[in-house]
């Protein structure tokens, strides 16, 4: 089965990443690449998202369409970047998702087959 | 052909229960899809409800249940060349399988399913309840538990949930979670007054559940001690309601009415599960019960060794309820004054409890405040939906 996994930061953890130390931060990332190595034969791509302040939404609901600056969901999670996953089962992506060394929340979501 | 009439009620129930789970599992591994599968399964079971009560309950009832199930699943699956000829190859009886029951309950209760629908589609799925029956023991509308039904088992397709049981890294915290839903059966079944013959007894199906899991885990001490702890209170339920169906608190309870005997096997199988060195919330939970069930009389009770209990359940699983239990004990231990000050630590977080201010009452009482405890009685009076602890509060309040 397909999932792809939302990975999404809060402010909480955004700024306990800025009083990180350089060294300190360096290791963070370091854990994370090591994840997504140890985990290779399961990714299928994705990529880290630009910052929240970068997005732009386009309402179609009614008439014309309306452009905003921002995301879609304004709020204090948001969604940082993403991983398609190829794996047996849920289980499987939960036990791969347990591991996640990196931001505080993270959602799985089955791809349409 | 045995005959059925009203008192075969429970006979229905079980037997049904008996086969319902391994029919499950049977289809489960012909068509391999949990939905098909939990369909059919309903579908022979409200089959077995229309003609077993006329026609008797056949001597074979797992083959009666397969056979309509299998005939069903033909109809049913005409589109699905590939589950109809599966299912068209399956003759009874098949071979002895393995019991693969415990694989349909792990399903039941994963973790990305909503509490209350693990609840319905365990009860569905494994104990062969109908979607009418756990609408009426929950007090909810049936179309309400059809729609959880429902979108569950779409979730179990479409997010991947799979069927076997977890690996090993895994298993003790999946099984709390199917600990949990048991324990919430005993719970919603705990304070039921239902007797009437059409209600279902949901802590018999809570035994019935943890009994099959102790059997199939028998290495597990929390399944045990869940067991013990349902069997503990199941002894005493004799003694918990008087004739005119009104609650009887323990203290008062007509320990004559105990049965000694089953309290003694669930001590004994709790002591089994002692053993391991392996504690756990449920097995504190049973072991506290079981200090009350071996009291052969009120003033007879070990509250030392309670609150010693409690102490650990606390270390275990915090949480208030447990702590103004704990406070209920320390009062035979240290006084009414002590268990008064540590309820006043709970004030902020258990205000919405009734039986909060229901034991707020009974110490206030005790010491010399009749009024602030009638006061007291009245919040928990408000709080509380059940009619049996309305009876006793509305009581208290008008006699004390």
């Amino acid at each position: 089965m397909k999932y792809v996994l939302l990975f999404v930061d809060t402010e909480q953890f955004a700024s306990d990443l800025e009083a990180m130390g350089e060294a300190e931060r360096a290791r963070a990332y370091e854990r994370v690449h090591q994840w997504f190595a140890e985990h290779a034969d399961k990714i299928r791509g994705g990529s880290k998202l630009q910052s929240p302040e970068t997005a732009t939404t386009v309402r179609l609901e009614g008439g014309d369409p309306v452009i905003t600056d921002g995301p879609f969901v304004e709020g204090k999670e948001v969604v940082s970047g993403y991983t398609e996953i190829e794996v047996s089962d849920l289980d499987e992506a939960l036990r791969m998702v347990k591991t996640w060394p990196g931001c505080p929340v993270v959602e799985i979501r089955p791809l349409e087959s | 052909m045995r005959p059925a009439s009203d008192a075969s009620h429970a006979e229905l129930a079980r037997v049904v229960r008996e086969h319902a789970g391994r029919l499950a599992a049977s289809l489960m591994r012909v068509t391999g899809d949990f939905a098909t599968a939990e369909d059919l399964v309903q579908d022979a079971v409200l089959a077995a409800l229309q003609h077993w009560p006329v026609e008797g309950i056949p001597d074979r009832p797992d083959a009666w249940l397969f056979t309509v199930a299998r005939r069903r699943g033909l109809d049913v699956l005409r589109r699905e060349s590939n589950y109809r000829t599966k299912l068209a190859q399956l003759q009874w009886p098949v071979q002895p399988e393995p019991d693969e029951r415990l694989r349909l309950i792990f399903t039941c209760c994963h973790p990305a399913l909503p509490q209350a629908a693990q609840i319905a589609l365990t009860l569905r799925v494994v104990c062969g309840l109908t979607t009418a029956q756990i609408a009426r023991a929950f007090l909810v509308r049936e179309s309400t538990v059809a729609q959880r039904i429902t979108r569950a088992k779409r979730k179990i397709t479409e997010a991947g949930i799979p069927y076997r049981i977890p690996d090993a890294e895994d298993l003790t915290e999946r099984l709390t979670e199917v600990l949990t839903v048991i324990y919430l059966l005993l719970n919603e079944g705990y304070l039921s007054t239902a007797a009437h013959a059409e209600s279902r007894d949901l802590v018999d199906d809570a035994e019935w559940l943890a009994a099959l899991l102790h059997q199939l885990i028998p290495t597990e001490p929390e399944v045990a001690g869940l067991l013990a702890l349902i069997r503990l209170h199941r002894a005493r339920v004799a003694a918990r309601f008087d004739s005119e169906g009104g609650l009887v608190l323990l203290r008062d309870q007509d320990r004559s009415l105990w049965d000694r005997v089953a309290i003694t096997d669930a001590a004994r199988l709790l002591t089994r599960a002692a053993r391991q060195r392996r504690p756990g919330p449920y097995q504190l939970q049973a072991a506290i019960v079981a200090c009350h069930a071996e009291a052969e009389r009120w003033e007879d009770t070990d509250w030392q060794q309670i609150v010693l209990l409690y102490d650990m359940l606390l270390h275990l699983a915090p949480s208030p309820v447990t702590r103004l239990h704990r406070a209920i004990a320390l009062r035979y231990t240290a006084g009414p004054q002590a268990a008064m000050s540590e309820l006043d630590n709970l004030a902020d977080t258990l205000d919405s409890y009734h039986l909060y201010h229901a034991t707020r009452a009974d110490l206030l009482r005790e010491l010399g405040q009749p009024d602030r405890g009638r006061a007291a009685d009245r919040r928990a009076l408000e709080l509380t939906a059940n009619p049996a602890e309305q009876a006793v509060l509305q009581q208290r309040i008008t006699w004390t």
